[in-house]
Parts: C-alpha cells; structure tokens; sequence
C-alpha cells in the first residue's frame, strides 16, 4: 500500500467501509484487485470476468458472472442488468460474503441470513419475476452437471422436478390436484433452507487475501 | 418403552441374563483349574503308560466320555469372553431405564470388576487379560477401522485445523504441564515420592494426557451431541495418537538413559513428523490399493468385503513394524477407500462392510471395558494417595487451562467461533481409556519401579474420567443446552445447495484472486474427478457426478421404504402432503386431454378387496421362492428385481410431462447409472434370463376395464428389463417397439393409468389403497 495511495483514497475507503462492512485494508487489497483484473481502469465488464482463467473450469460462472451485474444485488429496490461495474458495486456484491462478527445479536444474525439468502435466489431467479419458476431450477441444475461430462439431461429434469417437488411439499403442504404450484418464492426458500447455517456457509475469508496472489 | 405385555418379560429376562452370567463365570472359573489339572494329569497318565509300557501292557477299558479340555482351552475361553460381553450388552438394553441414565462403559468396566472378583474367589490367580499385544493387535483395530471408514469427511476437513491445534499441541501442553507439576509435587511430598525422576514424570505425563477414542466413542455416541464438537472431540483423540507414541518412545528411551539433550528435543520433531505424515502414507498406499482391487472384483462379490478388512488391517500393522502411528495408518486407509470401494462393491457387500465393522468394534469396545475391570481387580496396586489425587486434580486442570487457551488461538482464524459452552463440552469430553492403560502395562518393571503406582494413578484417572464425566456428560448437555445433533435427512434441495455453494465459493475466490480453502478443494476435486477417479473406479461409474449418486441413492431408499410400508399402512412421508408432480408441472396450452386425464377412474370397494388379496397372494409366493447360492456366485434373488422395477417406474412417472403424452413411453434404456440404480445389487445378475420369463407375472383376471391396463403395465416392465444396454444415453423417451396402442380411449386410458400411478406413488392420501395395490402389481 502505497502512501499516495492510501492518502488519497482514505476518504473514499471510508465511506465504502461504512455501507459494506469491509475493513480499510480489506478495501485496499480488493481494489489492487479491481484494478487488475479491470486492466486499471474504473469499470469492470463481463469480458473480464472471462478471462480469469480459474473461473473458466466453474460449472456455474455465467450466474456467477451475471450475479455481478445484477442490479438486484446493489440495493433492495434494484432491478434489471447493467453492463459495467464500477468498484463501489464489485465491493457491494463482495460483501454478501463476508463472515458474520461473532458479536452479533440474534436478530442482525437473521438480518445477515437473509441478506445472503437473498443473493442466492436472485441468482437462481434469472427473469426477475420473484419467483423460480420449475424451468429456471431446472436450468440451475443442469448448469451444475454441466461439467459432468456426460450430460444426461434427463436426469437433471427429474433431479429438477424432485427437489421442486419437495420445497412443494414443504412449503405448501396441500394442494388440489387442478392447482399449480408456481415457484419457489423467496418466503419458500427461506423456510427451504432454514437448517442450512448459511451464513457461516457462505463465507470468505477476506482476511487472508495477500498481495502475492494478485501477482498473477 | 416396552409395552404391558413386554414388560412381564422383561423382568424376568434381565434376571434370567443374570443368572446366565454367574453360571458362565463359576463355569469358567472352575473349568479353568480343571483344564489345568486335566493337562497336569494328563501329562502323568502318559508318563505312567510310558512306564506300564516299557514293562507290560495293562488292558484299560475303552473310554466311552472323557474330558480333554486343555486342547480347545484357548479358543473356548475367547469364545466365553466374547459371549460373555455380548450378553451383558444384551442385558443392558433389556432394562429400560438403565441405559439412559449410565453410559455402557461405566456397566460394563463394573461388570468387568465383579467377573474379576468372582475369578479371584474362584481361583488364585486372574488371567492377564488386557495383555497389551492382544489389545493393540487385536481390540484395537476393530474401533479405529470403524471410525475411520465411517469418518464424514467434509466436517473433519473443514475443521482440520482446529482438530490438529488440539491434538498436537493439546496433547503436548497436557503431557509436560502434568508431567512437570507432579515431578515438583513430587520433589516437594517428603516421601519415597522424592526419587521419581523427571523423565519418569514426563512420561507418566505423556501417556495419561491423551484422550482416548475409545471411551470418547462409547460416551459421545449416547449424548448426541452437534456434529462440530463431535468431529472436533473425536478427531483430537484420533490423530493425537502420533503424539503419543512419539512422547512416548522419547522417554522411555531416555528414562534409561537419564537425560535429554537439545538434540534428542529436534529428533524427536523429527520423529514425530515421519510417525505423523509415515502413518497417513502408509495408510494412503493401502488404501488406494484396496480401492484399485476392488475394481476388479465384479466377479467374485462375496469376498469383496474381505479386502477392505484385511488391507486396513495390514496398513496398520505395517505402521507399527516402523513404530509409525498405526492409528493414523488407519483411518487414513479407511478415509481414503470408502468413495472407491463404495462406487465399485455391490450393495450387499457395503451392508456386509458396514455390519460387520459395527459388530466387530462393538464386541472390541465391550471386551476392552470388561477386561478393564477385570485387569483393575488383578493389578498389583500401590496406592499412594498424594500422587494419585493429584494425577487426576493435573490432568483436570490441564486440560481445561489446554482448551480454554487453545480456543483463544483458534478462533482468530475460524470462521464459525467456538463459545463457551463448546470449550466446556470440548474441555469436558476429553476422556482417559484403555490405551492410556496398555502403555502404562507396557512398561517395563526393571526400568520404572514406580510402575505399579503409575498403573494405579492411571487406573484412578480412567475410572473418573469415565464414570464421572462419562455419566455427568449426559445432564450437562441437557443443562447446558448445547446443540443436539440435527437429525434431519439430507434432501435433495440442500444436496443442490451445497453443491452449487461450493462452486459459487470457488469462483468468488478466484475473482478475488485467493488461493483459499476453497479454491484448493476445488483442484483436489478436479484432480480426482480427471485422473484417480478413473483409475480406481469401475469404468462406467466413474463418470457418475456427486449429485446425481446423492439422487440414485434417495431414490432407492424411497423404493425400499415403499416396499417395506407396502402391507398396508401408509407410506411413511416426511412431510404429508397432496402435492405431486403434477401440481408443478406448468399448465401448457393444448389442453386436448387434459380433462380426460383428470378424472379418476373408480374401482368398486369389493373389486378392490379382490384385487388386494390376489395380489398379496401372489407377492407372497414370489417372497418366499428362495433361490439356493453356492458360495461362488450370488443370484438376484426376485424380490430384488422388484426394487429396481419400482425405481424404474419412479423415474418413468418423474420425467414424464402431460404434453408429452400420446403414449406410454417405453421404459428407459440401460444408461449406466439407470442400471446401477435398478440392479444395485448385483450387476452381474443383469445379463440373465429375460425377466419376462423368471418373475412371475400376475395374471389378474378381471372383468373391469382396468385389466387391460394393469397387464399392459407388467409387459411394459418385462420389456424394459429386457431391453439391450445402451451407454450415455440419460432418459430418453421412445414409442414402444411392438406394442401397438392404435386407439384413442386406450390412450387416455393409459395415461389416466400413469397418471395414477403418478398421483398414488407421491401422495399418501384417500387413495393409498389404490396406490399400495398398484405398487404391488408394480413390485412383481
């Protein structure tokens, strides 16, 4: 960290600090990053994204990749796409994945889980509509067996078609049979992984990221 | 709860089992003299005949009964032992309250005091049973293979650090913080106490710190507890085993020689990071050896179990040739062949495995506990009430200051933070056992006078350790109220969840640019995936993803249960519910057949009683057509197919989708995974006799208009076992081949039958008759 830098970008990183939860350093170290991977300029976009070359072996990169440009994931109230990030947003998306304090009450606990559950269900729902619909999970599954080799596509539709089946079950309970189960809607995913201790889950250590790795 | 009528029973089984026991033990401690005043007159009655006959042959009468029992003494007194401790495990299940309120290992070392009295009364001497060779050779293998072949990976990876800060330097602050403070308690007594050494005190330190897996085990299996603190308990007590041995060894080796250099400080780093990293390699190569034979072993499926037993067993004896840890050798051989050895082995040789390793560590611990008590009664003890008290008060406090210390470390770096409660549960759950006694037994009288007071000071720790903490243990968490295991089942949603977690966790890593836990996962799991998994897999079902293996193997626990609950009863559901597949399917436009296929066609209640009893009839005799095996090849036996046809239509009636509709499909090819999901078995039964022609086929004669169907489906289902294997092709749907359904109401007809069939098979509701009544045409 150089002293211009920090010097320079300490208002900034402050205020970044307060609405992400990062701490000052954490911000610096990310930022070297943003700017790497943005060949030094401000704006990330989704060729980016692809060339990192560990990211091309991830079953699941194109929602990865679309989670960053999600308008969804910078505030509630968002909706649509954008076609180029700025830092701010690579850090707001980033801080869905920061661990839990430990000094947390019950209550930002639960704040934090919906947080991060939030983020997975926009992830799923691509068409925006509140709801994953059966198409869309089965999308979801069939993406995480692509790298399967053989991609048996059946048996991604009946995997698709069992688990929806049982948030179905779990959620609704009783339905008619002229009745139509419409989609996981985020209550649903909610109650669905309820015993899933995501927020611990579902985190980084932001910590440990050291300068040497961003030598590559 | 044992009903009324159990309970009348069950009072007077438990005294009957008592009574057996004191027969057995007056038996054994009265064959015991006999057995050796039969061999001592044995003995002189062939020195006598040798005399009678140098001089004349005396005529004796033929002997109608003799008594010879020096020549099966051996095993016969095993097999009493063995007996013995199985049917006090009997006994203590049999009355109820018992078992609740006292862990088994507390009954069964006091079982093992009264035997020990009862032989002592009953003869001089007691027989050394926990003979140290027999424990490490032979009691201990069983546990250790168990724990490790049954070890949950991903939990034990997860927290690898923290369990390793436990058990190594854990360990290692326990050894010289006891050690240390007894030798200056001991300088301090003014009584012979004065002439233990320093080593000596070390050494007592080292083999009383360690926690010991077995009593952990037995104590921690009752209590429930979460899956973190169990992982974290119980891996401390396994892999600080090389620990020990590496403490041990030092100082023993340097008791004899009376003191420790900086240099001896270094080799024995040394030491313990080849005994460490020695035992996991060894462990390792065996396993992979196991893994690659069980390759190749379609052909002969009874033996296959037998290989995963005796490699283990060879990797550890193979450790202890080099004093490397055998335990670590262990559980890395267990860890590391279960995926391949499952994905390859028929599943009657897994249940065989996963039976007979919980019956052999069963007996193992039961016999250990046993011997314990018994070895107490017989130990030549020495009592000295200062050394003793404060051996147990140090090794308290050790590991308490240990743990509460330690944690502070840790939880810098953990992401999920241990509490307090958790520190007291760890602190709590470190409990003494049997090695610590076997070491302690080992040591060698000439070299440490005082072992007779050590044996008792460890004796003394073992007994509170275990009948202290191992019966407060079980209120506490109560009290406490820590977190009970989650007895949920895995659901298909949170296997999704998990899976796309960690992919979604290594991408977000790598966007970061670090090289994190997950990210190394990752490229272990590729790396297995491209290259081992290949090697070691049989090759069809190498390809298999994760995923899709979690959903075969949910499905066939779903097709067993609903063969089992088929005699009547509902079927047993986790959630009841009236949603089935066709509530999600999502409404399409050409809505054609749609209203035929809605309605349900009705069966009249007689009709349906007559249908039932046949059916039930017949299934009856197709259970009970035992096929005859020889022990070179196991054949399917029919009530095996059922569950593959049961899946099949399972997964016939998932993907199919109201559009698609005009015809039954035929059932799905022999992709490779369909086949191991339908025969899981034994697949080298698949290319048999057209099923057709082997499995009775119910010929229903019925005069309604649901016959034609219900045949129709069983031909349906003759076909499909019959069809060609087919590689990779997934599920596809194609027209029956043969089978001509020219006509319209036959077809709605049909599809109103699968439709059926999908409705009943989900849902346990008004129709579940109907439902059981078409599993079981289903199941034939």
């Amino acid at each position: 960290m150089g002293t211009l830098q920090s010097s320079a970008g300490h208002p900034l990183y402050t205020e970044l600090s307060e609405k992400t939860g990062f701490s000052a350093e954490q911000i610096a170290v990310l930022h070297k990053r943003f700017k790497q991977l943005s060949h030094n300029e401000d704006i990330l976009r989704r060729q980016h994204f692809d060339e990192i070359p560990d990211l091309s072996c991830n079953p699941i990169r194109s929602q990865i990749t679309e989670a960053f440009f999600d308008k969804r994931n910078f505030s509630r109230s968002n909706e649509g796409k954008v076609n180029e990030i700025g830092f701010e947003e690579f850090l707001l998306v980033m801080s869905h994945f920061r661990p839990p304090s430990q000094s947390m009450t019950q209550e930002q606990r639960e704040n934090v889980r919906r947080e991060k559950l939030r983020f997975l269900f926009n992830m799923h729902d691509t068409d925006n509509d509140g709801t994953i619909t059966l198409e869309e999970y089965r999308h979801v599954v069939e993406e995480l067996l692509s790298r399967s080799g053989a991609l048996e596509k059946e048996t991604a539709k009946s995997i698709a078609d069992a688990a929806m089946l049982e948030v179905a079950s779990i959620s609704v309970g009783h339905m008619e049979p002229d009745e139509f189960y419409e989609g996981i809607t985020f209550e649903h995913f909610l109650k669905l992984l309820d015993g899933f201790e995501i927020e611990s889950k579902m985190s980084i250590r932001f910590l440990n990221v050291d300068a040497t790795t961003l030598c590559k | 709860m044992p009903s009324r009528t159990g309970a009348g029973s069950g009072r007077s089984l438990p005294e009957f089992g008592l009574l057996l026991l004191v027969i057995f033990v007056l038996l054994e401690g009265s064959l015991l003299p006999l057995g050796a005043a039969s061999s001592t007159s044995k003995s002189c009655e062939e020195a006598k005949q040798g005399h009678t006959e140098v001089h004349n042959f005396t005529k004796k009468a033929f002997p109608v009964l003799g008594v010879d029992y020096g020549h099966i003494k051996n095993p016969f007194e095993i097999s009493l032992w063995v007996l013995l401790a199985c049917l006090m495990k009997l006994g203590f299940h049999l009355i109820p309250r018992l078992s609740s309120i006292v862990p088994e290992s507390c009954l069964l070392i006091v079982v093992g005091l009264l035997v020990g009295g009862l032989i002592k009364l009953a003869r001089e001497e007691v027989p050394p049973v926990l003979d140290s060779k027999f424990f490490f050779l032979y009691l201990l293998p069983p546990i250790i293979l168990d724990a490790g072949y049954f070890l949950p990976i991903r939990p034990f990876m997860e927290n690898l650090g923290t369990i390793l800060m436990f058990a190594v330097i854990g360990t290692l602050w326990n050894a010289f913080f006891i050690g240390g403070l007894l030798y200056g308690i001991c300088q301090i007594s003014n009584s012979d106490l004065t002439a233990i050494g320093i080593l000596p005190c070390l050494l007592f330190g080292s083999i009383i710190s360690a926690v010991d897996p077995v009593a952990v085990l037995a104590v921690f299996e009752e209590i429930h507890i979460n899956e973190l603190l169990h992982i974290l308990v119980f891996g401390e007590s396994l892999l600080n085993d090389a620990v020990t041995v590496v403490l041990y060894h030092l100082f023993e080796e340097f008791s004899v020689d009376g003191s420790v250099t900086v240099l001896d400080g270094i080799l024995g780093v040394i030491s313990f990071l080849v005994v460490a990293l020695g035992g996991v390699l060894f462990g390792a190569m065996y396993g992979f050896l196991a893994a690659l034979t069980s390759r190749f072993t379609s052909h002969t499926r009874v033996i296959e179990p037998l290989f995963a037993f005796l490699y283990s067993y060879m990797a550890y004896l193979s450790a202890e040739v080099f004093h490397l840890s055998g335990i670590m050798a262990l559980i890395a051989c267990g860890a590391v062949m279960r995926p391949y050895i499952e994905a390859n082995i028929s599943h009657k040789s897994h249940t065989t495995i996963k039976y007979f390793l919980k019956m052999l560590s069963s007996v193992s611990e039961t016999l250990i506990f046993i011997f314990l008590g018994v070895a107490t009664v017989d130990g030549r003890h020495s009592w000295n009430w200062i050394f003793v008290t404060m051996s147990v008060v140090l090794c308290l406090v050790a590991r308490v200051i240990g743990v509460v210390g330690l944690t502070f470390i840790i939880n810098k770096f953990r992401i999920v933070k241990l509490t307090t409660k958790d520190q007291f549960i760890i602190a709590y759950g470190g409990l003494r056992g049997a090695i610590a006694f076997s070491l302690g037994f080992l040591l060698k009288e000439d070299h440490f006078h005082m072992r007779d007071m050590f044996l008792t000071a460890i004796i003394t720790v073992i007994f509170f350790t275990v009948f202290v903490q191992g019966m407060t243990i079980k209120p506490l968490v109560e009290l406490l109220a820590v977190k009970k295991k989650q007895e949920a089942k895995r659901s298909i949603n949170e296997e999704i969840h998990t899976q796309f977690l960690d992919h979604l966790l290594t991408g977000i890593e790598d966007i970061c640019g670090h090289y994190g836990h997950h990210h190394w996962k990752d490229k272990l799991n590729r790396f297995n995936k491209k290259y081992v998994k290949k090697f070691l897999i049989v090759s069809e079902r190498s390809k298999e993803p994760q995923l899709i293996a979690f959903y075969h193997k949910m499905e066939m626990k779903q097709a067993i249960q609903l063969v089992e609950s088929g005699g009547g009863s509902k079927l047993p559901s986790a959630v009841p519910s009236t949603v089935s597949m066709q509530n999600i399917q999502p409404k399409n436009p050409p809505a054609t057949t749609k209203p035929a296929e809605r309605v349900l066609p009705q069966l009249s209640k007689g009709r349906e009683e007559e249908i039932r009893k046949i059916l039930r009839s017949n299934l009856q005799r197709t259970r009970q057509r035992l096929h005859s095996y020889n022990r070179h090849t196991l054949v399917a036996d029919p009530y095996e197919d059922g569950f593959s046809d049961l899946i099949l239509k399972k997964q016939r009636m998932m993907i199919k989708e109201m559009t698609n509709y005009l015809t039954v499909p035929a059932a799905a090819p022999d992709s490779p995974t369909m086949v191991r999901a339908r025969l899981a078995s034994d697949p080298q039964s698949y290319n048999m006799k057209p099923v057709s022609g082997g499995v009775p086929t119910i010929q229903v004669d019925l005069a309604s208009p649901q016959s034609p169907d219900s045949v129709r489906l069983l031909d349906e289902l003759g076909e499909a076992d019959g069809k060609e294997q087919e590689k990779d092709q997934g599920l596809t749907m194609k027209l029956p081949g043969g089978s001509s359904r020219p006509n319209k109401p036959g077809e709605t007809e049909n599809t109103r039958e699968q439709q059926k069939l999908t409705r009943c098979l989900s849902d346990p509701g008004p129709t579940a008759e109907l439902k059981e009544l078409l599993c079981v045409v289903g199941e034939v």
